[in-house]
């Protein structure tokens, strides 16, 4: 067994590294660090710049702009990119649509909306989840009817991420009320500036607004702009959670994650020692640390395989509940390592917050709670489970 | 044996959740909770006409109560109605001006509103590792003073003459900065600079960990109450939200967590029980570590067993949930309080 990388991937982390030093601005680094929203001009920007690498759309093939990375250079990237705070690369255009057109999509649709995402001309976001179809998705009711070479689009979506920011959304509507609940279901892409549309903001628990409920009411949308065949949806939206699903366990994020607890532990006097020198507190660390080590090591033993079959496994289910688990547990110590400080509404003291708490710690609280939410989307931690009972034990 | 509350504890318990069921409604309790100066004085003075402060000092003081069991009636209650009045800081000053013996009318009456300022940022939760300074006045600085805004008069710990003293400082005396809190109500700190002070006791360390002491037995009962609410909501829950046709409820997975959940809960009630009975320190601080773990699994469990529902803002779940896990955060957190028990096997 040889658990380091090869020489060539060795130098391509090299290659990573001295790309992030260069190129990754400073301040939108810094900015990613004190968790602060990513904004949009800072997402785009950032995504042109990987584009002019030609390291924007990583899970695309070369002959329509990828960079040609296997899972291995990918999860390089993912990492090293997470460890020098970059923001992270908007995953509905590039690593769920543009796989799904260039999979399913006719020409039209390819040579139309392939450059466009790369270019940075769309925002995208996806309209899978329904206020009654969150890990259910089969029961979504979302209805679009034919009328002439048209479709005509009602009902809600929700849990929309950035969709406020979006100029597309990619849809899962219902063709055929008849059919069985897999079937009948259609993969629409809509232009958000249509009429009848109307986009909510959620407030999530932390007061943040990422989320939103996108409202349709006889939305009119060009029949050219269904994917692959109506009724045949599901084909299409089971390979794009395919893509949803990998590195969703995080390993990048809980490495940085870490290493900033670990400073701030360093660095705080608490009953007049360092907080670090604290044995319970440097127990929990410890075994939150052994948890990740494990688990960078479980991750690569899961894109080995991947890289021999093909394909990933079910293994990609437990990562991403250890994932989860490890990096809420991170979240969990960073908040607590500051004590009664972490309570305070990020920048709500004028000039009071900058001394007792340093501006990169200030959303210590806010991104633990926040960070609930890994354990529950790209379905939840419990469907996890049942996806790997159904898929390993024979009961 | 009798776990039962007397007459006149049920009585003061069930008047109190009518007056914050008619009055602080969870829309109104957001309202108030999130915006300077993070509490509703008209509902604060309902509060106190209601006489519950009465029952944080004993009879011989000229309060009505002042034992573990009535804090018990009245925090359980604040808790599950998510109350941020800064009653935390008059359950912690009613014993301290007892043993200055000063007057505690105004206290109890609601006409004064007191803070206890004993952490200091590098020594939180730790009265005696602070380094504030008094003589004639005071000088340092002091953080983590929940109830900060609406305070009145703080209660603040110095060293004097070697010893920890307290002090009282007047707001109108006081640079006060204030928080908001993420999971509502106020606190604050104060920067001391030959602030005007009288010292009320001047060697104070007992009383103000007793007095610490009791105010984490109120936070423990403010948990067992939120938790409580926590726990009927996601059962709630599990009863109506279908998924994969049928309620998410009729799930055994979930079934053994929601037990789970009621069980641990139930041990912290318990441990509530034995500390307010006690009030010692020894118990207090194992009943506030048990309690801070539990409050921070019950939050994480009832969000996670909601979904995305549990993330929202407009869900009152999520209020309840961050208040559960700040609670742990506040006068010393689960690991403080476990290694002040493990010290005593030393």
């Amino acid at each position: 067994m040889d658990l380091s990388y090869s020489p060539q991937e060795q130098a391509f982390q090299e290659e990573v590294r001295a790309f992030l030093a260069d190129e990754l601005p400073a301040e939108i680094a810094e900015r990613v660090k004190a968790g602060e929203e990513v904004s949009k001009e800072d997402t785009e920007r950032w995504h042109a710049i990987l584009q002019s690498r030609g390291w924007l759309a990583q899970t695309w093939p070369e002959d329509h702009g990828g960079p040609g990375w296997g899972p291995v250079e990918r999860h390089i990237f993912d990492e090293e990119a997470a460890r020098a705070y970059a923001p992270r690369i908007l995953p509905f255009g590039l690593q769920m649509l543009g796989p799904v057109l260039i999979k399913f999509g006719s020409d039209e649709q390819k040579a139309h909306y392939l450059p466009r995402i790369l270019d940075g001309t769309d925002w995208w976001c996806q309209g899978y989840s329904e206020p009654g179809a969150g890990s259910d998705l089969a029961s979504l009711k979302t209805k679009a009817v034919k009328d002439g070479d048209e479709y005509v689009v009602n009902g809600q979506k929700t849990w929309t991420t950035l969709g406020q920011h979006a100029d597309w959304i990619f849809c899962l509507v219902r063709t055929d009320a008849g059919a069985k609940p897999q079937a009948g279901i259609s993969f629409l892409l809509i232009d958000m500036k249509t009429p009848g549309i109307e986009v909510r903001p959620i407030k999530l628990i932390e007061g943040g607004h990422e989320v939103n409920e996108v409202f349709f009411t006889d939305v009119r949308v060009p029949a050219e702009n269904l994917v692959w065949k109506e009724n045949d949806g599901w084909t299409v939206a089971k390979y794009l959670l395919t893509h949803e699903r990998t590195g969703i366990a995080g390993v990048g994020f809980s490495i940085a994650a870490f290493e900033r607890v670990k400073a701030l532990a360093a660095r705080t006097m608490r009953g007049g020692r360092r907080l670090i020198e604290d044995p319970l507190f440097a127990a929990r660390l410890a075994e939150v640390e052994m948890d990740l080590e494990a688990m960078k090591i479980f991750n690569l033993r899961m894109l080995a395989e991947a890289q021999r079959v093909g394909h990933p496994g079910v293994e990609t289910s437990m990562l991403k509940i250890r994932g989860t688990e490890v990096r809420q547990a991170l979240n969990d110590l960073y908040r607590r390592a500051l004590g009664p400080a972490a309570a305070l509404i990020p920048g709500e003291a004028p000039g009071g917050n900058a001394a007792l708490v340093a501006p990169e710690d200030e959303a210590a609280a806010a991104s633990y709670f926040n960070n609930r939410k890994i354990s529950i989307f790209g379905g939840s931690n419990e469907i996890q489970k049942n996806i790997l009972t159904k898929a390993m034990l024979e009961l | 044996m009798n776990f039962e509350m007397t007459d006149d504890r049920r009585m003061l318990a069930d008047s109190l959740s009518k007056l914050l069921g008619d009055r602080y409604g969870i829309e109104h309790r957001n309202a108030v909770a999130y915006e300077a100066p993070f509490h509703d004085k008209t509902g604060w003075n309902a509060l106190a006409e209601l006489g519950i402060l009465y029952a944080f000092a004993p009879e011989d003081a000229g309060g009505m109560g002042g034992s573990g069991f009535d804090l018990l009636a009245v925090f359980e209650q604040l808790g599950a109605a998510l109350c941020p009045e800064p009653l935390l800081g008059a359950v912690m000053a009613a014993p301290l001006l007892t043993e200055a013996k000063e007057d505690l009318e105004p206290l109890l009456s609601g006409e004064a509103i007191y803070a206890l300022a004993v952490d200091e940022p590098e020594a939180p939760w730790d009265a005696g590792g602070g380094t504030c300074e008094g003589g004639d006045t005071l000088t340092g600085r002091k953080t983590a003073i929940y109830g900060a805004n609406a305070a009145t008069h703080f209660l603040v710990s110095a060293r004097r003459e070697g010893k920890l003293a307290l002090y009282e400082v007047k707001a109108e005396d006081a640079a006060v900065t204030p928080w908001g809190m993420i999971d509502g109500g106020g606190a604050g700190e104060l920067m001391l600079d030959g602030t005007p002070a009288r010292c009320l006791i001047p060697d104070a360390g007992e009383a103000i960990d007793a007095a610490l002491d009791r105010g984490r037995l109120a936070l423990c009962a403010e948990a067992v109450g939120a938790m409580d609410w926590c726990y009927a909501t996601t059962l709630d829950y599990l009863k109506s939200r279908k998924q994969f046709g049928r309620e998410i409820g009729s799930f055994q997975a979930l079934q053994h967590r929601m037990v789970e959940m009621k069980t641990a809960i139930e041990q912290a009630r318990s441990i509530t029980i034995l500390a307010a009975d006690r009030m010692d320190a020894h118990t207090t601080a194992m009943a506030k570590s048990l309690v801070g773990r539990t409050a921070r699994k019950v939050s994480e469990e009832a969000i996670q067993l909601h979904g995305g529902i549990g993330m929202t803002w407009e869900y009152p779940l999520s209020h309840y949930a961050k208040r559960l896990v700040m609670l742990d955060a506040q006068l010393g957190d689960a690991d403080f309080h476990t290694a002040r028990v493990a010290a005593s096997y030393a």
